[in-house]
């Protein structure tokens, strides 16, 4: 199939940026949408122009590296994938498709497709852990956990970090992100701790990091790859709350 | 020593080709030196101040709906919220502090609606080529803000005509009942119509306004029930509030 493809390009930080059409002709529907992008790539480079850059990693949906609006969707039109495992048997010949990166100020663009995420780790580092003794690994059993916390705590787990919560998001929020990480340590044993001040520090930093405040569209489960559900946000507020009563 | 034992030291070294070249960093913003209070905490005043405000809802409505009892039963009850708690509390006591109450409410509901707002404007410079698809939830979310200041100007307008009597045809002295059947009487359809689509404007507020306030206080569970029971508490209220001008547009009410 042959497809319009107009895609962000942006030569670094500093440059104003554009949307730039290109025609790509011989798409085979069994590409994905990566691959599309590989081809259109090696066209480009055979033609002597500069390839457009975007991240990706694994290409199987657990890394979290192939961040990009596809038509003002984060990830594309297939729901709980991410854009590597959309497949272009969903487009039809003579589609058009935008293709743009994530857009937050605490996002920047490094170059045409790709963000610099670090806010998220530095969200991370400012609580999404738990302090413990790295001694040898503990027996088992040594510590319970129920079976439906441990499967609601995997859930929130599998957030693989790639943002597009932030990008749908109509306030560009990390909520769903920062919720996720509170949700996962806060239902485990290990991480009733530091579940208040955990809470409080992840929560103060996607503040600082410039993200806007929850105002529960919902638009973020609607686009995350791991269907990372709004209930985590529930389980945040609660946890922020309850931290910031008890010390002011 | 180590010199000597040089070949127990296991040492690697990598060598950096263009792939693995370290990125240049994009130098990070200088961090705000004022500390802000964080926007979950506004949320928070948001969700109590509304709370504050649809229980104010509730109980204006409950007084609207005794126009179908009568006059007598309508401007009674309006005398009886003026001198509730009489003699123990002054004339108005009561009445004053619910009103200082709700001027709280709805300024620390708009001063948070708004630094919120111009928060997440900030937070995205950029906007997106491509008209964003909303893949959730509808009209009622998306109209939160704009819906909000319309239901602002309604209340200035509402207060203007029914409180203070200065739109009213009966004027400030007439009595309640007589104020509220001139508001809405036939003629002046335009009021009515205008009040409808301010009510239903509410109504939206009221049905994200209602669950998400939960949420925002970490109470929200098992969503489908707590969105139903949003929308139809908001459908409640819309319906109490329309009846009213309605029955005395349509004359049911004289």
């Amino acid at each position: 199939m042959n497809l319009t493809l107009k895609v962000w390009r942006q030569s670094g930080p500093d440059d104003d940026g554009r949307l730039v059409r290109y025609e790509i002709e011989d798409v085979s529907p069994d590409m994905s949408f990566l691959e599309m992008l590989d081809v259109l790539n090696e066209r480009l480079i055979l033609a002597g122009d500069d390839p457009v850059a975007f991240d990706h990693d694994c290409r199987e949906g657990i890394c979290g590296m192939c961040s990009m609006m596809i038509d003002g969707v984060a990830h594309g039109p297939q729901k709980n994938t991410t854009t590597c495992q959309l497949h272009m048997r969903h487009y039809k010949d003579g589609d058009t498709i935008v293709i743009e990166p994530w857009r937050a100020r605490p996002f920047p663009v490094v170059k045409d497709l790709v963000v610099d995420r670090s806010a998220f780790d530095r969200i991370i580092q400012a609580g999404g852990f738990i302090s413990v003794p790295a001694g040898s690994a503990p027996d088992a059993h040594a510590t319970p956990v129920p079976k439906l916390d441990a499967d609601d705590a995997f859930d929130a787990a599998t957030c693989i970090g790639c943002g597009a919560c932030v990008a749908a998001c109509p306030n560009g929020s990390a909520s769903l992100f920062t919720a996720a990480k509170i949700t996962h340590l806060g239902l485990l044993p290990q991480g009733q701790p530091e579940r208040g001040s955990r809470a409080r520090a992840m929560v103060e930093q996607m503040d600082e990091e410039g993200f806007g405040g929850c105002t529960n569209t919902g638009e973020c489960t609607a686009v995350c790859p791991k269907g990372i559900p709004l209930d985590t946000i529930a389980r945040m507020n609660a946890d922020y709350l309850k931290a910031s009563r008890k010390s002011g | 020593m180590r010199r000597y034992l040089a070949f127990l030291y296991v040492t690697a070294t990598i060598d950096r080709g263009k792939a693995t070249e370290p990125v240049t960093q994009v130098p990070s913003r200088p961090r705000r030196s004022r500390r802000r209070v964080s926007s979950n905490s506004l949320k928070a005043v948001m969700a109590v101040s509304g709370a504050v405000l649809v229980f104010f809802l509730v109980a204006h409505m409950a007084g609207n709906l005794k126009i179908f009892a009568g006059a007598e039963s309508f401007n009674g009850y309006a005398a009886w919220l003026r001198e509730v708690g009489y003699p123990l509390l002054p004339h108005r006591g009561v009445l004053t502090l619910l009103e200082v109450g709700l001027v709280v409410a709805i300024a620390a509901h708009m001063y948070s609606a708004i630094v919120l707002a111009r928060r997440a404007a900030h937070a995205r410079p950029v906007k997106y080529a491509a008209r964003v698809k909303s893949r959730a939830d509808g009209y009622a979310t998306r109209t939160m803000r704009w819906g909000g200041v319309i239901i602002f100007f309604f209340v200035i307008y509402h207060l203007l005509d029914m409180t203070f009597g200065v739109t009213n045809p009966e004027g400030h002295d007439a009595t309640p009942f007589a104020r509220m059947v001139a508001g809405f009487e036939p003629a002046r359809w335009y009021i009515t119509v205008f009040y409808v689509i301010s009510v239903v404007m509410v109504g939206l507020h009221l049905r994200h306004g209602l669950w998400s306030a939960l949420q925002t206080l970490g109470l929200a569970r098992r969503y489908p029930v707590l969105k139903a029971s949003a929308a139809g508490v908001s459908a409640l209220l819309t319906i109490g509030f329309l009846v009213v001008p309605l029955a005395i547009a349509f004359g049911v009410v004289k």
